[in-house]
């Protein structure tokens, strides 16, 4: 479709765009910035005055639960709520039932994604057969499939010879893999970051060098093998020293940190609060900190939503029979929003952190505005205040911790591949 | 963050924690509990204060000891009491804990005494309740055992008066015991200048000197001038999972023997929680010793449980 959205202020933090700039779209591409391109029709007129135009949200953690757990969400109501987020484009965690370790699994999923006609899907394939960490998958096959990363759900495979042939085998095709460093048998059983509010509580603590231990790990293996690896949902101070030493010495390592730990800490569980079981889970304030300062100097490349919708059932339980997870996507944007103002990062650099580096992240051609990119675009309201409330959320996760929080910024348009997919 | 143990006028609406009690509560209870043990008058024998008022005890957990005390506090205040003893797991039946409070509920519950394996279900039960409904935390995974430490308080009281002047040791597994972090709560809300707590470090939380703690992990060290022993129950399953190698060498290092106890100040006592597992973090000799007073804490526990239920019963709804 022809689009043209007028009035607005363009921050496309690719190209170094902060200013009252149109878009124009044809068909399913940005057509031109600025000026019309010539014999232009608008089919669209998109009064995006007061509005902030930016390319649409790149949300590398998103679960949309299928297949297995659509009694959680489904891909309906988990790509609806992804657009009225903002989000044109996500990557969901191999960890379904099955584990998308088959190509059928990962096509199927694409198919029924594509047919929705709202947000692109780009799966993370599983690293290891049934996310077992035993034998490595057909990287390739899913790769073709519609892979854009292999991962291993919440921990890397405990054997450190499988984990490093598949980062071998990752790197012979240039794939990328995707981990989250957490031990598994450090973490065993674990609910709450290992401090004063575990102590106080009584919760099954998860220590720090849960996280560093098998970080220096896959660093050190990275190192080994050259492959392409991005570390997902750093908690800790001492995991982004970590991450700023390798990067420093050239690794090429990414790295992301989901929004919740951008803003809470473990003193959020309060009284038990299952709406703070998260995995990872919340630190300390030194380490929410250090994240920032993470964030800040580029250690730490994007913020992504961690969107895990759990269904109240699994919540209203004792906390650490709670399940971890909260929903997210509809969250992404006003987070960052108010992470930006609270430490003064400018928006075309805060924006940055949710398109163009996790589009990067992930190898997508996605996440900008050039002329011929993808018509992929969130326009949003930043002004516009709104209390979250369960019943505000389009997922079908209702839970997150916050919950009754005001927050800054709602989105009033979602275009993707040049359709109109949410107004509001 | 509201307490959610306190109503809006600052009353005692449920039991959850020592942690957050205010001192004049505490005191509140000790009293009764003098009162209901006939400390100056005769022992009370049967009042009913609970009269018509039905308190279910639900354990998720196995225990016969605690939930004797707590029926047998029921009786004596008249209360109709009904026990349920539901298993280890509140999803083994297919029944959420919820599900399971809301039935009771129904059957026009006025006090659930709840025991849990996981730390927070009592705090679960609290929020969910209506505002007429009042719950005592009977020990919820590792985090709380209230009543427990209120009776150790009570103890402490009877045979030492004052808490301002004293060193407490607890002594044993304090990462895995809701009665240690109840104990340190409380001993610390009512004054207590020095709590110490021995453990190796296998058996400690890290962290675990915000609680407000001394830590140390020599029993010659730590008993030295104490007023009060407080000994943990060792549970046999920490011999697995690299907490410790054997019992034989936690007796050998962390065992209360007479030899250690001599380390205390001559008058200091010795307290337990029970059940005790003799030989392995106290001697027989010390069990049965002058010193300890492990009996005598059974039975204020039937009048700290009275104490609070009768708080209970007493606030306005």
């Amino acid at each position: 479709m022809n689009i043209h959205i007028s009035g607005g202020r363009l921050i496309d933090p690719k190209n170094g765009i902060d200013a009252q700039q149109d878009v124009f779209i044809v068909d399913k591409r940005i057509a031109a910035i600025g000026q019309a391109p010539e014999g232009f029709v608008a089919e669209q007129l998109i009064d995006a005055r007061g509005l902030i135009v930016t390319p649409g949200l790149v949300d590398v953690a998103a679960r949309l639960r299928e297949p297995g757990y659509e009694y959680r969400a489904t891909l309906e109501s988990e790509m609806a709520a992804a657009v009225a987020g903002g989000v044109t484009s996500l990557s969901c965690p191999p960890d379904t039932d099955p584990p998308l370790d088959e190509p059928g699994l990962v096509e199927m999923l694409k198919h029924r994604a594509r047919s929705l006609n709202q947000a692109r899907v780009f799966p993370v394939g599983a690293l290891t057969y049934g996310l077992k960490g035993e034998q490595i998958t057909e990287m390739a096959e899913l790769t073709e499939a519609g892979c854009k990363a292999f991962g291993h759900a919440d921990a890397p495979p405990a054997d450190n010879r499988v984990l490093m042939r598949a980062m071998q085998y990752a790197a012979t095709f240039g794939f990328r893999v995707w981990l989250r460093p957490q031990d598994a048998a450090l973490s065993r059983n674990g609910v709450a970051h290992d401090g004063e509010v575990a102590a106080r509580l009584g919760l099954p603590p998860i220590p720090v060098v849960a996280e560093t231990v098998a970080l220096s790990t896959m660093l050190q293996l990275a190192r080994e093998t050259g492959v392409l690896l991005h570390v997902c949902r750093i908690s800790s101070a001492a995991g982004v020293e970590m991450i700023r030493a390798a990067k420093r010495e050239s690794l090429r390592v990414t790295c992301d940190v989901s929004m919740n730990h951008v803003h809470l800490t473990d003193m959020d569980i309060g009284y038990f609060d299952a709406n703070c079981h998260l995995q990872p889970p919340l630190r300390t304030q030194r380490d929410r900190e250090a994240l920032r300062a993470g964030l800040a100097d580029g250690t730490i490349d994007a913020i992504c939503s961690n969107h895990s919708p759990v269904d109240d059932d699994a919540k209203l339980l004792p906390f650490a029979e709670a399940e971890a997870g909260a929903t997210g996507m509809e969250l992404l944007l006003p987070l960052v929003l108010k992470w930006a103002e609270q430490e003064s990062i400018p928006l075309l650099d805060a924006l940055a952190r949710v398109t163009i580096n996790p589009a990067q992240s992930l190898g997508v051609k996605v996440g900008h505005l050039s002329p011929g990119a993808h018509a992929d675009v969130c326009i949003f309201d930043p002004q516009a205040t709104w209390k979250v409330e369960p019943a505000a959320l389009i997922s079908q996760g209702k839970n997150t911790p916050f919950n009754g929080y005001t927050l800054q910024g709602r989105v009033r348009y979602t275009v993707v591949e040049g359709k109109t997919v949410f107004v509001a | 963050m509201n307490n959610p143990q306190l109503n809006q006028h600052g009353e005692l609406q449920h039991l959850l924690s020592t942690e957050g009690l205010p001192v004049r509560i505490v005191r509140d209870i000790l009293d009764r509990a003098a009162t209901f043990l006939g400390e100056g008058h005769a022992e009370i024998n049967k009042v009913p204060l609970l009269h018509g008022k039905s308190v279910f005890n639900i354990f998720f957990e196995n225990s016969t000891r605690t939930r004797t005390t707590f029926e047998i506090a029921a009786k004596k205040l008249s209360a109709d009491v009904v026990n349920l003893n539901i298993g280890s797991s509140s999803t083994s039946k297919g029944e959420t804990l919820l599900d399971t409070v809301d039935n009771l509920c129904a059957m026009h519950a006025d006090m659930f005494v709840v025991r849990h394996a996981t730390s927070g279900a009592a705090h679960l039960i609290a929020r969910h309740v209506a505002p007429g409904i009042h719950v005592i935390n009977a020990g919820d995974g590792r985090h709380a055992h209230p009543t427990q430490a209120l009776l150790d308080m009570y103890t402490i009281r009877h045979y030492k008066q004052e808490f301002h002047n004293l060193t407490v040791a607890i002594v044993g597994d304090v990462l895995h015991s809701r009665v240690a972090r109840s104990q340190i709560h409380a001993l610390t809300t009512l004054g207590v200048p020095e709590v110490r707590v021995i453990a190796p470090k296998t058996l400690l939380p890290s962290m675990v000197e915000k609680l407000g703690v001394r830590v140390f992990h020599s029993m010659e060290e730590g008993l030295k001038g104490v007023d009060v022993v407080m000994m943990l129950r060792l549970q046999n399953e920490r011999m697995q999972g690299a907490l410790l190698p054997s019992a034989q060498e936690y007796f050998k290092y962390y065992g209360l023997t007479r030899e250690r106890l001599a380390l205390a100040k001559p008058d200091a006592i010795v307290m337990h929680p029970g059940p005790m597992n003799r030989g392995v973090e106290i001697d027989s000799s010390v069990a049965d010793g002058a010193q300890s007073v492990i009996l005598p804490q059974v039975t204020f526990g039937i009048a700290i449980r009275m104490a609070v239920m009768s708080l209970l019963a007493g606030t306005s709804t």
